[in-house]
């Protein structure tokens, strides 16, 4: 037990959340209150993290992890989260859904993310994701009074046990036939003959793939993210993508290692169609959240491109992929979040236009999120992508390479697209002025680090470099 | 000589840019201010690019004011430098630029401190094209030029201007993937992205016919040849003067820049091999683009075309590989990107007066503009390639390094020259002689100080190089000649092989 230091992150998270809790029950509108304390929680818990980001330990018989690959993962998720909470506020409270179970759902399902993250056991991986996914049905359905809300948490729920049904059954077949579930023993274990494990894996495959939405398990996502209030929405464009791709990584790249032929097709099969159907079927969406959905699903796709590479080079590039695109996310939420006229919120992407001449700032750092995600050079969108497609021509796969570049080709025109309304189209009646600070804050801090991140792109390979090098 | 000049003249437009953005204030003196600050900044880098003209060594073929810093991990590097290749490119488009600043006085009447900004961030990237001496930093140029480009076209643009706008920011991104993949596969194969190593270094002779490939469909959009050349006249046509004017004068040149440095100098075995689909597809772009030419109504459409066929001379004359043929295809690269830039100027000087490029709705013009249809005469003919003009030592250099290889290239090529003198002396004649049927035209005003500064400099500077054109190839001569050698070594080394 002396090693219980390292699972303190855990532990204060925990305890945080069940003490908010407490108080959110027995005091009236508490919802500043709660919101202050459990962003000012996950700051904490990130030097908490930090402080074992050089080691590399096993718990529990072998079967939870604190490596570098996890505490970058939790870092992550701690401060994309923490940003979630400071830019959504201003959303929250000026749409009357201040309920204080807001904060510690989510803080909620952080405490699920790390588990799936850290897990080296299939049962933890599975209690991870479903205390992740059952936060986030809430969560999605958190505006009981609209329809649209509601039917989202419904059909996220409805398709995510359906999706955890399916995990859990896969979960079962390789432990029926490797006897553990423990990711050392099943790798020890793995028989490729084996028919009932590869249809295993292939069932926690399609788990896995649901949560962070790569095609063909996508079909939640566009009406979840459509639904769900915005600052859900961004959240749930965030923290469970890391998540998601932290435990696949682990089950693929420890677990399955063996059988690194099974899956690779798999997973090339999954990104390539992400990436086609992300940078297609939004060309003709109108709603903003609605394209935001659809382009987190193509970038899913290429940080899928790089796990199917099944190199080194191609993790790293992966992680790093999905820090930026965590990134250039929060700015572009930040921006969809002061599309507000007269208090009410507007989602429909012409509302966009001309808010080059009414908001040059914003439309200047939204411009940056737009050609970035699209993939242009210098900014940080670029870079992440050429990582990507370096990893996946070293493992030889040109065809995956050029099928996604072609597919940025195809993304860059919806891109464009909002590029175009905000800049060339006749300007309309101007938002609110912005006085939330987290959306400054939010705003400023990812605009500069997508601009600038091409000044010195080693410091922030150096650490994914550690980070993926805990896995091989 | 320890001053990174070079990096100096790269990124002091971006300084500008930055100084640009910061003011604040009434809109009339935020739009002076502007109009000075880009004037000075790009009139400094075009001092700074003739000094480093001034101290480059034309005897030497190597690349000159070398800077090397490390940049991601251990291979890629920040490296610029020129050679006798580039640095004429560097000087004409610190050339080009202030120009398009003056001449923009009248045609850019909204968002001016914007496209100042947009003006000078292109200037970076197109500097950085030329400069730099790695095929990553070259790619994030390269790309990274799109964004003024397409934001200049977009925003300050004609009717159609959003189409344009899109057309030409997915063609070329779309050739240019293809390259990224081809330098990705470079780096992994050879372990470097530095362009002077790469040029020594052999490539694989079966990888090369993929990799030119890759590197083709990049250049062929850019250049751009026929049959993906359908982007430009939308593109020119939309474009303000001043879009035009870069696009036509510098952004094509980097395409006809990439031929020489990369696909000749990489991969020399492909582009051999591939040289007679470059002949086909420049015979091609030649004739018909010239015919389309013919064909127009719209003036700036039609020197859009010309601008194709003008192209495909120069594709033909790299893919000689000989150096008349390399040499011409310089000299003409440089000549076509003054002239073009003057042709533009010239019709957007009377476009302001009239809002409309409809050539029927000309003629006569020389009844109230004299002094305008003098400037417009010399540059036309000098775009039809007279004797005298530069447009004429280009041309004829690139005929005769074909001859040399191809006499049926060079014969069908000697059409569009015959071409290039049907529609431009005809688009001449339509808009300034004749008879004034518009009333518009009978009062019209004469250029003023400005234009004749934006366009003084550019006739000067036709006649002088097509009376002096060793000016230009004297600096050139000793970086093509070395080109020539070491591709003549590994194609007759690769002969050898092929014999045993």
């Amino acid at each position: 037990m002396n090693n219980l230091n390292l699972i303190y992150p855990e532990l204060f998270i925990g305890i945080s959340l069940m003490v908010l809790l407490i108080i959110g029950v027995f005091k009236k509108n508490s919802f500043n209150l709660i919101t202050k304390f459990t962003a000012f929680s996950l700051l904490i818990a990130i030097p908490m993290v930090y402080i074992n980001d050089n080691v590399s330990v096993k718990l529990f018989s072998n079967n939870y992890i604190i490596d570098e690959l996890s505490s970058f993962l939790k870092i992550l998720i701690l401060g994309s989260s923490a940003f979630a909470l400071f830019f959504t506020n201003q959303y929250i409270k000026d749409n009357k859904i201040d309920q204080f179970e807001y904060p510690i759902l989510i803080m909620s399902a952080i405490l699920g993310m790390f588990v799936m993250i850290s897990s080296n056991n299939l049962i933890g991986l599975y209690l991870g994701i479903e205390l992740q996914s059952l936060s986030l049905y809430v969560l999605a359905s958190l505006n009981r009074d609209s329809v649209k809300s509601t039917e989202a948490g419904v059909k996220y729920f409805v398709l995510g046990a359906l999706s955890s049904g399916l995990l859990l059954y896969g979960c079962s077949l390789i432990y029926g036939f490797t006897g553990s579930t423990n990711y050392y023993i099943i790798a020890e274990n793995f028989d490729s003959q084996n028919l009932g494990l590869i249809f295993g894996l292939v069932f926690i495959l399609i788990g896995l793939a649901f949560k962070i939405s790569a095609v063909p398990f996508h079909m939640w996502t566009p009406d979840v993210y459509e639904g769900a209030p915005t600052s859900v929405t961004a959240f749930f464009a965030l923290a469970p993508k890391v998540a998601g791709f932290g435990a696949i990584i682990r089950i693929l790249y420890v677990a399955f290692d063996n059988v690194f032929v099974e899956w690779q097709i798999i997973l090339i099969f999954m990104s390539v169609a992400s990436m086609i159907l992300g940078a297609v079927a939004a060309i003709g969406q109108t709603n903003i959240k609605r394209l935001m959905a659809y382009s987190s699903i193509s970038h899913m796709g290429y940080g899928l491109a790089g796990l199917a590479t099944g190199i080194n080079e191609g993790v790293s590039a992966s992680i790093l992929y999905i820090f930026l695109y965590v990134v250039m996310k929060i700015g572009s939420f930040a921006c969809i979040l002061i599309m507000k006229r007269k208090n009410i919120y507007v989602e429909n992407i012409r509302d966009l236009s001309g808010l080059s001449k009414n908001h040059p700032v914003i439309a200047l750092s939204f411009t940056v999120f737009l050609f970035s995600l699209a993939g242009i050079p210098p900014l940080a969108g670029f870079f992440a992508k050429f990582y990507i497609f370096m990893a996946v021509i070293k493992a030889d796969l040109i065809a995956l390479a050029v099928i996604g570049l072609v597919t940025t080709v195809i993304s860059a025109f919806y891109y464009l697209r909002i590029i175009k309304i905000i800049y060339f189209d006749p300007e309309q009646e101007k938002f609110d002025s912005i006085t939330s600070n987290g959306i400054k804050v939010s705003l400023t801090f990812s605009t500069l680090l997508i601009l600038f991140y091409f000044l010195n792109p080693s410091i922030l390979n150096y650490f994914v470099n550690i980070a993926s090098k805990a896995v091989q | 000589m320890d001053l990174p000049i070079l990096t100096i003249v790269t990124f002091l437009p971006l300084i500008g840019a930055f100084f640009i953005l910061l003011t604040k204030g009434d809109e009339k003196k935020v739009n002076q201010i502007c109009f000075n600050v880009s004037l000075l900044t790009s009139s400094l880098v075009f001092i700074l690019s003739l000094l480093l003209w001034n101290n480059f060594d034309p005897s030497s073929a190597e690349f000159q004011f070398v800077e090397e810093q490390p940049w991601i991990g251990d291979v890629i590097k920040y490296k610029v430098g020129v050679d006798g290749i580039s640095i004429l490119f560097v000087v004409l488009t610190s050339f080009i630029t202030p120009i398009c600043i003056i001449a923009t006085s009248n045609s850019i009447k909204f968002r001016q401190k914007d496209f100042f900004i947009a003006l000078l961030l292109m200037e970076t990237m197109m500097l950085g094209v030329f400069c730099s001496l790695d095929i990553f930093i070259f790619y994030l140029f390269f790309e990274a030029g799109l964004i003024p480009m397409f934001l200049i076209i977009g925003i300050w643009g004609g009717i159609r201007r959003v189409y344009s706008a899109f057309k030409f920011f997915l063609y070329t991104l779309f050739g240019s993937v293809f390259m990224l993949i081809a330098i990705i596969f470079i780096y992994l194969k050879a372990g470097t992205t530095d362009i002077q190593e790469l040029l020594k270094f052999d490539i694989d002779t079966k990888y090369q016919y993929w990799l030119w490939l890759g590197f083709f469909t990049s250049f062929a959009v850019k250049t751009p040849m026929w049959p993906v050349h359908t982007w430009l006249p939308d593109a020119h046509v939309e474009a303000p003067t001043t879009g035009s004017v870069i696009l036509a004068a510098i952004l094509l040149k980097m395409a006809g820049y990439g031929f020489i440095r990369f696909s000749i100098g990489f991969f020399p075995v492909a582009s051999h091999y591939f040289a007679p689909l470059i002949f086909t597809l420049s015979i091609i772009g030649i004739i018909y683009t010239s015919l389309v030419a013919l064909m127009q109504k719209d003036m700036k459409k039609l020197i859009a075309y010309s601008s194709v066929a003008h192209m495909g001379f120069v594709t033909i004359g790299i893919f000689a590989f000989n150096s008349q043929g390399i040499e011409g295809s310089i000299f003409q690269m440089i000549s076509h990107g003054i002239i073009s830039a003057a042709l533009f100027l010239s019709v957007g000087v009377i476009y302001d007066r009239m809002h409309t490029r409809e050539i029927a709705d000309y003629g006569g013009v020389v009844n109230t503009m004299p002094k305008y249809s003098i400037f417009f005469m010399v540059f036309i003919l000098a775009s039809l390639g007279l004797p005298g003009t530069s447009g004429f030592v280009g041309e004829f250099l690139v005929l005769i390094g074909v001859f040399k290889v191809n006499y049926l290239v060079s014969l069908l090529a000697a059409t569009g020259v015959v071409l290039s003198a049907c529609y431009s002396l005809w688009l001449y004649r339509r808009v300034v002689f004749g008879e004034v049927t518009n009333d518009n035209v009978k009062s019209l005003k004469d250029i003023n100080k400005f234009e004749v500064t934006a366009l003084l400099p550019l006739l000067i500077l036709i006649i002088v190089l097509g009376i002096f054109p060793n000016i230009i190839l004297d600096t050139i001569s000793t970086s093509v000649e070395n080109v020539v050698t070491i591709y003549n070594a590994k194609i007759s080394l690769l002969n050898q092989t092929n014999i045993k």
